[in-house]
């Protein structure tokens, strides 16, 4: 059940927040050099690190991406009518929850390592 | 000759059958790739300046895997937000965020795309 809450919040969450962002970020780079380091300007310092808006908005809108693309993998094998018994059903719930987080930090390491 | 049974039956309470929800499935799948794809293309960048990222996305093989992006993420949010509403508002309420819903996926949308063909078409 909370896989499947965190499915729409996640999922809403980024069509309100996320989308607006994906835009912003696309209109900075059609704008020029100047609204594109306004737009970074938000998530970062001048020495390049987050600031704590890049942190929460980069790790909650990445988290809820993966989030929401491994309970949507999930939402579609049920749709299938498998993986309803109790056990699996639950093992498949907390694969997402674990792969969602290990996916966000992996993203973040390789962004930061790299 | 059609009976009345056989006009209504698989339509469901909305009238409209399994419609929204195949086109939900259809675009699960579309985001899954293109939003591997963004991931992926994004991390595998040299640097994040404006100049780079400017010549990405004027690419042909970034904007057009950009725009159809938009297209298929944008369409499958808006039908979940669509249940969002459907699902916590009434009557005239309804309605009229269904609307303003349109308006912010349609809006929102046209000016990614705009953004993006800007970049792809346009002069430096």
């Amino acid at each position: 059940m909370t896989v499947s809450i965190l499915h729409r919040a996640t999922g809403d969450g980024m069509a309100l927040v996320g989308s607006v962002l994906l835009v912003w970020w696309l209109l900075a780079i059609a704008a020029g050099a100047q609204a594109y380091e306004t737009f970074r300007d938000v998530f970062t310092y001048s020495d390049g690190r987050l600031n704590i808006v890049g942190w929460v908005v980069g790790i909650g809108l990445t988290a809820s991406l993966f989030q929401h693309m491994l309970s949507g993998l999930r939402h579609l094998v049920l749709d299938t009518g498998a993986g309803y018994e109790l056990k699996t059903n639950k093992r498949f719930a907390l694969a997402c929850m674990i792969g969602g987080v290990l996916l966000t930090v992996a993203y973040w390491l390789y962004l930061g390592f790299k | 000759m059609r009976t009345s049974v056989g006009r209504v039956r698989g339509l469901g309470s909305a009238k409209e059958g399994t419609h929204h929800w195949w086109n939900q499935r259809l675009t699960a799948g579309s985001n899954f790739a293109l939003m591997a794809w963004l991931l992926i293309s994004v991390a595998r960048q040299p640097a994040y300046d404006h100049a780079t990222i400017h010549a990405w996305l004027s690419s042909a093989w970034v904007a057009i895997p950009m725009a159809l992006l938009i297209l298929s993420v944008f369409y499958h949010f808006r039908l979940g937000l669509q249940v969002l509403i459907e699902d916590y508002q009434q009557e005239q309420a309804r309605v009229a965020s269904l609307v303003v819903l349109n308006f912010f996926a349609i809006g929102l949308g046209a000016a990614a795309l705009f953004a993006i063909l800007k970049v792809a078409l346009g002069a430096k």
